[in-house]
């Protein structure tokens, strides 16, 4: 099928213009589209509340904040951050890749798909009220443990209700997305020869629905013992607080992995192509993955090793966690094999990838840190625990994200990025990142607990260059938005290859591709495995 | 690449100086601390670290020396291998062992620090938002600890001490060399109590009662504070262990149940409106300030404001009985346990002559003990 008969077709379809585009679309494009700029606008506004909690640490004493309002920074930073940017980023991500990379049209239910982003919107304008509310935003930690998230005022149906519906959103996006990898691969794209993004998706989206209603459930009995004399989480009525807990975290370390598979599927798209070699041990990569997922399952209770457990329960824990470094492992040393005796060249997506690989590395060398029990008592609640998460979904998930937004754009907007404003987004950015998280790892083992608006003497120097590291990053990121602005309205005229090392079916679309991606099904060749 | 040194050097000056300036120490590391628990643990943890380390030279020194040598630009010419099964099974054994490595000493280290048994004696420990409450269960003492940095110090109305957030109207006192038993638990929300020289730390949850122990060796005065968020203050509730030779933890324990006499003997004479005000001004600073706040307008609507409330210009009796048995539901404690009856009859009489409140009349500790029964 000529470019020109497709450009033809389209005209005819689509659902109107303006406003009604947008909100009647139910292509895979324009929603992964919308998913991208919804996260983007809330990666500003989690930021700002960033920034906030930051500015408020600058040095000891309380600034600017009220110790309420600096715990509802906390929380609703956390909440916005996962629910509303690294998730949404990735699902806009497999929206706009999956199906061009399977060699299909569309995703598979692309009505429900207009529903998963759509509901989006209201569940963080719900969530988001809170802040105007009598009594302030949710600020019991984004954990919302009870009893203290039960003390709350009338935000706590507001975000109850608003968790229900990011819920809902998910499963119906991760249903969609299994459906269209099952169903609507082209002829000869058997399992083994997809993609590793898809492959990642796949099992992020099992993960997705199996852990998503658990959520569900734990919000739903806070619900009820709030508002309808249920028990479930007070001892005073023969329930258990720690109950809520396990609930939370069964969902919770699977939740982890939902914000980091994908990224290891946008990495090994992105190592292979600028290496100009084939990615080293694609199926140890995929049963990699397969083992994450199984032992996220199993290792939920590493995240509360202080509330009391008994020793067999702390040692299987412990032994589960630590575990995880080996398929992470070797991960890690298939994309170093990759670029072993690679053929390199280093534009902005690569740039990204490797930090990537380094930054998301050090995140992983302090989780296992973490899995140790006896150790763990020391670091549990401190800021060596916020520079650990951090540092795996900042430079980790954050950064997968903005490489794949380079890697894949000029085939989006049919556009070349401005390469040099590139390099300077990932130098700033990665500097800066630094700057901000790694003085956290100190002042975490000497001492300083996590969530608190104000501290002793002795953790000056390191929170004040946390905070500058802080600035200089959030301030960084608006080199991208002027950048991808500028890319969707002009630029050098992108091919359809794209990248010289470029392989996969995405790439031998035009750019930017056609409204339905592949009206007929490709023919799979070897070259377009990766 | 000339374009980016000068900002990044800029930046590392920035900081340097930045360091110069402060005159604080640069705590780096997790202290050694002061038990053979914690010296272990902290064995550990530097044990890790340096495996951590090691990998991690390995595996970013071969990603930095593939980013020189195997770059298109010097002419490098991309490899054909894509996989090896001897290099792959390699690398999944290898770390395998490297964790079997570290999950031995770990587990040995856990499970002596679960021999709560043997103990010398037990410590009850219970957290409130926001303060601890001390038990000693063999020696019948029984106290509250508060954070005794001035809220002009939090506020920037005056210079901070040198102890900022780390100090408490009374010290919780431990005999050097002896296994002391914690017992844990909370009257109201999930608090966690942390002292990172003893390597100890456990949550305080209510309806529930933790146990852990420690032996601690030098005598010294040791800080921690609340590890699990608990709210408004949270970051507000400091604990301090002072450790002593065993002759002085005697002493101590002496004194304090002096000092218990002593209040019941306060409770029991009369006393003048102006020794009540004054006294309950110390008592609402530590006790009532950080919900009702210092002026007492409260934080609505979760905190009430004191001034002109129905409660404090109402009847004496029922204000009494509020700060007696507290609110259910609410964040408003019961304090019947927490004061001694000449402060609880202070601090009543004291809101109900300030902040605007001119009720005029005044509360004694006889009316609270009567009020209890």
């Amino acid at each position: 099928m000529s470019a020109a008969a497709d450009a033809h077709h389209d005209d005819h379809h689509g659902s109107g213009y303006g406003w009604k585009r947008w909100l009647y679309t139910t292509n895979h494009k324009d929603i992964g589209t919308l998913y991208l700029w919804f996260a983007f606008v809330m990666f500003i506004i989690g930021g700002i509340m960033a920034l906030i909690i930051r500015a408020e640490l600058w040095t000891p004493g309380m600034q600017i904040t009220d110790p309420q309002f600096f715990n509802s920074m906390t929380t609703m930073h956390a909440l916005v951050m996962i629910f509303g940017v690294v998730m949404p980023g990735f699902v806009g991500l497999a929206n706009w890749m999956v199906p061009m990379m399977v060699g299909g049209p569309d995703m598979a239910m692309p009505r429900m798909n207009n529903w998963s982003f759509w509901i989006l919107p209201f569940g963080f304008g719900i969530l988001l009220s809170t802040l105007f509310m009598e009594g302030g935003a949710p600020a019991a930690g984004w954990t919302i443990y009870p009893p203290l998230s039960l003390q709350g005022g009338d935000h706590v149906p507001f975000m109850i209700f608003a968790i229900h519906i990011l819920g809902v959103s998910s499963v119906m996006g991760a249903i969609n997305i299994i459906a269209t990898i099952l169903n609507l691969r082209a002829p000869g794209m058997t399992l083994m020869k997809m993609p590793l993004f898809v492959w990642t998706w796949l099992i992020t989206a099992y993960l997705l629905i199996a852990v998503m209603p658990v959520l569900a459930g734990a919000v739903t009995m806070l619900l009820t013992d709030r508002f309808f004399d249920t028990s479930f989480f007070s001892a005073a009525g023969g329930g258990d607080p720690v109950m809520f807990q396990h609930i939370f975290w069964f969902f919770g370390h699977p939740e982890v992995y939902i914000l980091i598979l994908p990224a290891f599927g946008i990495v090994s798209s992105i190592i292979p192509t600028f290496a100009r070699k084939h990615l080293f041990g694609y199926s140890s990569m995929v049963y990699a993955t397969a083992s994450i997922a199984f032992l996220s399952f199993i290792v939920w209770a590493h995240h509360m090793f202080t509330v009391g457990m008994p020793l067999a329960g702390e040692l299987f824990f412990m032994f589960s966690t630590m575990l995880i470094a080996v398929p992470t492992g070797v991960k890690v040393f298939n994309w170093v094999a990759t670029l072993w005796k690679g053929s390199m060249t280093f534009e902005t997506p690569m740039l990204f990838a490797l930090g990537f690989i380094i930054m998301f590395t050090i995140g992983g060398f302090s989780g296992l840190m973490l899995a140790i029990t006896p150790v763990d008592f020391q670091y549990h609640d401190t800021y060596f625990v916020v520079a650990h998460f951090h540092y795996v979904l900042v430079p980790g998930a954050i950064y997968s994200i903005i490489a794949a937004v380079y890697f894949w754009i000029p085939k989006w907007t049919g556009h070349m990025y401005d390469e040099t404003l590139g390099k300077w987004h990932f130098w700033l950015s990665t500097i800066f990142v630094n700057v901000l998280f790694f003085p956290m790892h100190f002042v975490g083992l000497a001492g300083m607990p996590r969530r608190i608006p104000d501290y002793a003497l002795q953790f000056v120097d390191f929170n004040q260059i946390a905070t500058i590291g802080a600035f200089g990053f959030g301030f960084s990121q608006l080199i991208f938005l002027y950048l991808v602005v500028k890319c969707i309205k002009g630029g050098e005229k992108a091919t359809d290859r794209v990248w010289e090392g470029a392989h996969g079916l995405e790439w031998t679309l035009s750019s930017p591709p056609p409204y339905h991606s592949f009206s007929t099904p490709p023919e799979v060749k070897a070259e377009h495995h990766i | 690449m000339k374009a980016f040194t000068k900002p990044a050097a800029a930046l590392v000056a920035a900081l340097f100086t930045l360091a110069g300036a402060a005159d604080a120490a640069w705590e780096l590391n997790m202290p050694v601390g002061v038990t053979k628990i914690s010296e272990t643990v902290y064995d550990l943890h530097m044990l890790i670290l340096w495996i951590c380390v090691v990998i991690g030279i390995v595996v970013f020194g071969a990603i930095i020396y593939s980013v020189i040598y195997h770059r298109k630009s010097r002419g490098a010419v991309a490899a054909e291998f894509h996989e090896s099964t001897a290099v792959e099974i390699a690398w999944t054994v290898v770390p395998f062992v490297i964790l079997v490595g570290m999950a031995v000493p770990a587990a040995k280290t856990l499970v002596e620090m679960e021999q709560t048994g043997d103990s010398d004696m037990t410590l009850k420990v219970t957290g409130y938002q926001w303060k601890w409450q001390y038990e000693y269960l063999d020696d019948g003492v029984t106290f509250f600890s508060t954070l005794a940095t001035p809220r002009e110090q939090i506020y920037g109305e005056t210079e901070k001490g040198e102890n900022y957030l780390l100090e408490v109207d009374k010290h919780v006192v431990l005999p050097v060399g002896k296994k002391v038993r914690i017992l844990l638990t909370s009257n109201d929300v999930i608090h966690a109590w942390w002292v990172p020289d003893l390597a100890v730390k456990k949550d305080a949850i209510p309806g529930f009662i933790n146990e852990m122990w420690t032996r601690i060796e030098e005598p010294g005065i040791y800080r921690g504070q609340c590890a699990e968020l608990c709210g408004r203050d949270h970051g507000f509730m400091p604990i301090v262990v002072e450790a002593v030779p065993e002759d002085e933890y005697k002493a101590w324990v002496q004194r304090m149940k002096g000092a218990t006499a002593e209040a019941s003997d306060e409770g029991m004479r009369e006393w003048s409106n102006a020794e009540l005000i004054a006294r309950g001004k110390d008592v609402y600073a530590s006790s009532c300030a950080a919900c009702h706040q210092p002026n007492g307008q409260g934080m609505a609507p979760a905190f009430p404001a004191i001034a002109g409330s129905p409660v404090a210009t109402g009847p004496a009796e029922a204000h009494l009985a509020l700060v007696l048995n507290g609110k259910p539901g609410t964040s408003m404690q019961a304090f019947a346990a927490q004061l001694s009856d000449a402060d609880l009859a202070a601090v009543v009489t004291f809101q109900r002559n300030s902040f605007g409140n001119a009720s005029g009349d005044a509360v004694q500790p006889a009316q609270v003990a009567a009020a209890r029964n």
